[in-house]
């Protein structure tokens, strides 16, 4: 009996210390960025260092500003929404509003599957059609600009604010449908006022977690986006964003090194911002689930 | 009258944006196959890179990938079958799962280039396993372990309640009743999850960019701690570094074709599991 016991305690120790260690990996994550980040800080100054308008990191002396990563990644992000709310939003009203069942059966797991295609292949897409395509079109220099980045990632992004704006559209109760019809809306004014309004939360969690993806999306950005570390002026010159300048020079920087200190201290701050994104999400997701009444 | 119109107009452009949607992600998907099918061989899938990576196969880039999320399930399987287990069936209700719980939610938001760098400063650096197959799988699996906690974690929640105490009320300790009863009850969900993150991890690029991968190496690598190439990682490059990049595009096209395939077909076999077993639950 004694033995007993004490392999029940042993396996909720096992279970508990397993548990604790993927914690610790998040604190790790965030321990390891400060640790090889902050030097950079300590050396140039935070403010200076954030908006810096030159990130000429290889030259002599080199000059680390990283305010034209962060506006590259921010005209991305923005591109991307504009595509990927829209599209994604609206595909999920389709979905949730006018799809027949089979039609729904058929294309929800469709969407789930394309949210699984790599970011990698995006990336090719957009080099190899994207690029010439816009090239031909504007007369460009080169086709790799902000905005091929922002349609690859707008559509990459698509199928995440589909997913999860369609999940917040089946949770609004069909008695609100009901009520509505009840007092002589049609489909549209019951969609556009109380169905639309209800789901609003549910959807905005949908559309902040698919910026956040985008925000943080390396490889497509890494391969269509162009690559200059400028200030942008039009969607229609190169950008480099954050974590394409991380992707691009870590392979260079000499470990140890202002520069190697410089690219973890953006990865840093690209993590904070993408905590931001998260906590906010997950504080709009629980009000949702508080207003309509589901399990908090 | 004007009801009508506006009903009529609004679910129309709710249409076009389906219709958009599935159009562009269709013609990637189609463009993929189109130009790549013609490239891909049975020799193409089981011979060694020659010439440079302009031709021969890419068998070694395939076995690559492979060894890298067998690498990261290896890891991130165990570690988070069993967070899901503590949390769901041990831990106390508390401020701590609930610390627990925002962390994995974060865990699973970090930017995957973010993983690559703390696995360089820890994996790489740190702990001196270099740029290697192993390196790279620690990466991928801490990529994948807030994925494989989240799903096990659900299918621990839909196992009934009365099934657990009925075994506690016939005298099994509470790890007999996790062993005999709830496990083996939330097995096909927790593999529907797996296999989720499988093809999740087997796309992934940003986090093995500096912790595994290598453009070029001769033949299949022979331990963990060898570099490897691998199918995402070699797409990039391709279409980036050499010095034949019109060759070298269409093994690109090739390399991406497979890629393609092997994500779609593990991601649509699970989703396709777990439609079934959501219909069983119904029932």
């Amino acid at each position: 009996m004694a033995y007993r016991r004490i392999k029940e305690q042993a396996y909720k120790w096992i279970f508990t210390i397993l548990a604790f260690s993927s914690l610790f990996f998040l604190v790790g994550i965030v321990i390891v960025l400060f640790k090889e980040g902050t030097p950079i800080f300590q050396k140039i100054g935070f403010l200076k260092f954030i908006f810096g308008r030159k990130w000429y990191p290889t030259y002599n002396p080199p000059d680390f500003g990283i305010l034209p990563l962060i506006l590259g990644s921010l005209w991305v992000t923005v591109g991307a929404s504009l595509v990927c709310i829209p599209l994604g939003v609206g595909s999920a009203l389709y979905l949730n509003e006018i799809a027949g069942f089979k039609q729904r059966q058929f294309l929800k797991p469709v969407i789930e599957l394309l949210a699984s295609i790599p970011s990698v292949v995006y990336g090719f897409f957009g080099l190899v059609v994207v690029t010439p395509f816009l090239q031909r079109l504007f007369n460009l220099p080169t086709g790799m600009t902000a905005l091929n980045a922002s349609l690859i990632l707008g559509l990459m992004a698509t199928p995440t604010v589909c997913s999860i704006a369609e999940d917040a559209l089946s949770y609004v109760p069909h008695s609100f449908r009901e009520a509505s019809f009840a007092v002589g809306a049609d489909r549209w004014q019951t969609l556009t006022r109380v169905v639309i309004p209800a789901a609003g939360s549910g959807i905005s969690t949908g559309i902040i977690l698919g910026m956040s993806r985008a925000i943080g999306e390396t490889m497509t950005v890494l391969m269509v986006a162009g690559g200059a570390a400028v200030i942008p002026g039009t969607f229609l010159e190169p950008v480099r964003p954050m974590t394409a300048a991380i992707a691009a020079e870590m392979g260079e920087a000499p470990m140890g090194g202002s520069h190697y200190h410089a690219l973890f201290a953006i990865a840093l701050i690209l993590f904070l911002i993408t905590f931001v994104f998260n906590i906010i999400a997950e504080i709009v997701s629980r009000r949702f689930r508080i207003k309509l009444g589901l399990n908090g | 009258m004007k009801k009508d119109v506006v009903q009529k107009l609004g679910f129309s452009l709710i249409f076009l944006c389906i219709l958009t949607t599935v159009f562009f992600l269709g013609t990637i998907i189609y463009f993929i196959f189109v130009k790549g099918a013609p490239i891909i061989s049975w020799d193409f899938l089981t011979k060694v890179p020659r010439n440079a990576m302009t031709e021969g196969g890419v068998a070694p880039i395939i076995a690559g990938t492979f060894y890298l999320t067998l690498g990261a399930m290896i890891f991130s399987v165990p570690l988070g079958l069993a967070c899901a287990i503590y949390i769901c069936e041990y831990s106390p209700k508390s401020f701590i799962v609930n610390i627990i719980r925002i962390s994995i939610n974060n865990l699973a938001g970090v930017p995957s280039v973010v993983f690559g760098l703390f696995g360089l400063a820890v994996f790489v650096n740190f702990l001196g396993f270099g740029v290697s197959i192993l390196s790279g799988s620690l990466t991928l699996g801490i990529l994948a372990l807030p994925l494989i906690i989240s799903a096990s974690q659900e299918a621990l929640v839909a196992v009934p309640h009365s099934i657990r105490e009925a075994s506690l009320s016939l005298g099994a300790s509470k790890w007999e009743t996790i062993k005999r009863i709830v496990l083996p009850a939330a097995l096909p969900g927790i593999l529907t999850g797996v296999i989720l993150s499988v093809g999740r991890v087997a796309g992934e690029t940003a986090p093995i960019l500096f912790t595994a991968a290598a453009f070029y190496k001769r033949g299949y690598p022979k331990n963990i701690f060898n570099e490897a190439m691998a199918l995402p990682y070699h797409i990039y490059a391709l279409m980036t570094e050499g010095a034949h990049p019109d060759k070298q595009k269409a093994v690109a096209y090739g390399c991406s074709l497979v890629l393609l395939l092997l994500v779609l077909f593990i991601s649509g076999f699970a989703i396709i599991l777990r439609q079934r077993q959501r219909s069983s639950y119904a029932q």
